[in-house]
């Protein structure tokens, strides 16, 4: 049999591979369809719960598809950090998977729906694997082509206005990026990560190094919507449906986030001066600028679609000051926030549903109305804000611990304002939405009842349940954090792992 | 659209020209220049030529299933290459099987994945441009 590596880093892109064919070609089987995803989603979580299984006791772990040597070949690499990120988005796709089921702008669109979103579980758990960097490139691909596909879902103006933003930003990054990915290949003779990060120190010109890096920086940022390059995200997420700006708003930018970390670490480790200065710029200016740009918006999405913004923010600060528990900090504030902000958005849908619109100035009442919903929105909006013990308030705690060590006071004392203004914003959408009387001349909705309103709130509840249980049974994830924390911060495990697989 | 009296004859004759051609350039890539991704192209031109000369209804029936479903299959293909060595043999993921010394293996299923992949991913975007 293969090596147990081999099939647990195969999997997790086997099983949304398997499951985009198949619901590609079952296109006009609505039931088939259905029945597929269920099974991939439980598929998929089962797969990736063994990955992190496998990681935590035997270390970093690689596969070398088609049996080809590295770094001649592709290879899939997991470290805890990785082999999390998998973990997770196998979650998002269930989640979002459920909730879709009782969305009625999914249900009008279901045969593009399951392909697409298997297409983008695809993208995003390739990108989390990938051990070299055109590969890398490779899954962005797969994932903006779902994505492309995903956000005209619904199909209005609005869709399409939205798309066109998306997609050219997109593209443009993207471009940057298979440009830096050449230069780094004529740099370097490589493109496997691993041997890239034993071969840069060996290069004499470290000046072209530092420019090729940024570049790359620069391509990830936009991907990540850091600030100065975050304008296309608020110009676009808010027209998406539901379900689909839930995992937008959860994977898309994280996968750019992760990239940088990645970078950073495994490529940039030392002597290269410029990056903490560079990061520290980024991350006070992306926290500033999207909880500012969330204060002044009074439409729901819009608000949060700026929250994604500020949060990256706290993670880049992670990057920037790098020692192991600030990288931990990072990891765990993403962990964090992809369930949350997946959560925030679901939460949104519903609202909608029961309210009729977005819109913060015709929307009241709705804890009078329905006030599980109004429950359901206070764990996640408090979690953001890191109210304690919510799984929020880990994050920033580790975020704030290992700049306050590090002596960035400045960057921490912004960081704490940004969670200020954060829990003033959640509060807003609580006070217009949930407390206030509802408007004059807002038509009232029927109720969301029956099992719609199982399907909806189901996933909306789970993503609750697991903030608060990292939130209250922090021990384990913390502990996990600060080893791949450790883990990121050495980058030897990562190296042999890759480098040494060769078989008999 | 008024389309020729030649062209509406001949666009049958180039179909299967072009079907035939774009399965000669797949096999050639086992070993030469050609492959899937072109094959599929070449084929995918001569189904283009079928609608400008038919409409793309008539098309239609001549592939019999939604160019997406032939994607879909495709990628089927593609994966099912990849399975015999994890499955029997002990290898990772994707690599390649040979039938003892014969150049026959699974790379040829999996150029095919490649073909049908790039076929129904082209007429998925042509043909509804062409109905509008």
């Amino acid at each position: 049999m293969a090596t147990r590596a081999d099939w647990l880093l195969a999997l997790p892109l086997l099983l949304p591979l398997l499951a985009c064919a198949a619901t590609a070609a079952l296109q006009s089987h609505r039931d088939l369809q259905r029945g597929i995803t269920a099974i991939t989603a439980v598929g998929l979580l089962l797969a990736s719960a063994a990955l992190v299984a496998e990681v935590i006791s035997q270390g970093v772990i690689a596969s070398q598809m088609g049996d080809w040597p590295a770094p001649f070949g592709i290879t899939l690499v997991a470290d805890l950090f990785a082999a999390s990120m998998v973990a997770i988005t196998a979650l998002m796709y269930a989640a979002t998977a459920l909730y879709a089921r009782g969305d009625a702008d999914v249900l009008d669109n279901e045969a593009l729906w399951h392909p697409l979103l298997a297409a983008l579980a695809l993208g995003v758990g390739g990108a989390f694997l990938a051990g070299d960097l055109f590969n890398l490139y490779v899954w962005f691909e797969v994932m903006l082509i779902a994505s492309f596909g995903l956000i005209v879902l619904g199909g209005g103006r609005e869709q399409l206005d939205g798309a066109v933003k998306y997609a050219m930003l997109n593209l443009l990054a993207t471009t940057v990026f298979l440009i830096s990915v050449g230069m780094m290949f004529g740099l370097t003779g490589t493109l496997n990560l691993a041997d890239m990060a034993r071969r840069i120190p060996e290069i004499e010109n470290q000046g072209a190094v530092a420019a090729v890096a940024f570049l790359m920086l620069a391509a990830f940022g936009a991907k990540a919507a850091v600030f100065p390059l975050f304008f296309w995200l608020p110009a676009s997420y808010h027209t998406a449906i539901a379900p689909v700006a839930a995992i937008f708003a959860a994977l898309l930018t994280k996968v750019g986030v992760y990239a940088l970390i990645r970078i950073v670490t495994l490529l940039l480790p030392e002597g290269h001066a410029w990056v903490a200065p560079l990061m520290w710029f980024l991350a006070a200016g992306t926290m500033v600028v999207g909880v500012l740009g969330a204060a002044a918006h009074w439409e729901i999405r819009r608000i949060l679609s700026f929250h994604i913004i500020s949060q990256i923010g706290y993670m880049i600060v992670g990057i920037a000051i790098a020692t192991p528990l600030a990288l931990a900090g990072a990891v765990l504030y993403m962990l964090h926030h992809i369930v949350v902000k997946a959560n925030l958005f679901l939460v949104a849908g519903v609202i909608r549903r029961a309210g009729g619109t977005f819109s913060l100035a015709t929307l009241g009442g709705l804890w009078r109305r329905d006030p599980w919903l109004g429950l359901l929105f206070a764990i996640p909006a408090l979690s953001l804000a890191g109210i304690p013990p919510l799984s929020g308030f880990w994050a920033k705690l580790f975020v704030l611990k290992s700049g306050f060590d590090a002596g960035w006071y400045v960057l921490a004392g912004i960081a704490l304002a940004t969670g200020i203004l954060t829990l003033y914003s959640m509060l807003k959408i609580w006070m217009e939405a949930f407390w206030k009387e509802v408007p004059e001349g807002t038509p009232e909705l029927p109720p969301i009842t029956g099992a719609t309103r199982w399907l909806l709130l189901a996933p909306v509840a789970g993503l609750g349940l697991v903030t608060i249980t990292i939130g209250l049974w922090t021990e384990p994830f913390a502990a996990f954090a600060l080893a791949a924390g450790e883990q990121l911060a050495s980058r030897e495990a990562y190296i042999t792992a890759v480098m040494g697989v060769i078989r008999p | 659209m008024k389309t020729s009296f030649i062209m509406n004859a001949s666009a049958r004759y180039v179909l299967w020209a072009c079907v035939l051609l774009s399965l000669f350039v797949l096999l050639r890539g086992h070993n030469e220049p050609g492959g899937g991704f072109i094959g599929g192209l070449i084929g995918a031109l001569g189904f283009v030529f079928h609608a400008l000369a038919r409409g793309a209804g008539a098309t239609r029936a001549v592939l019999r299933l939604q160019p997406l479903t032939w994607a879909g299959i495709g990628l089927l293909c593609g994966i099912l290459a990849g399975l015999p060595a994890m499955l029997l043999f002990g290898e990772p993921f994707l690599t390649q099987q040979w039938l003892g010394t014969t150049p026959i293996g699974t790379t040829v299923l999996f150029d095919l994945g490649v073909y049908l992949v790039v076929l129904g991913f082209a007429l998925a975007f042509v043909l509804p441009f062409m109905e509008a």
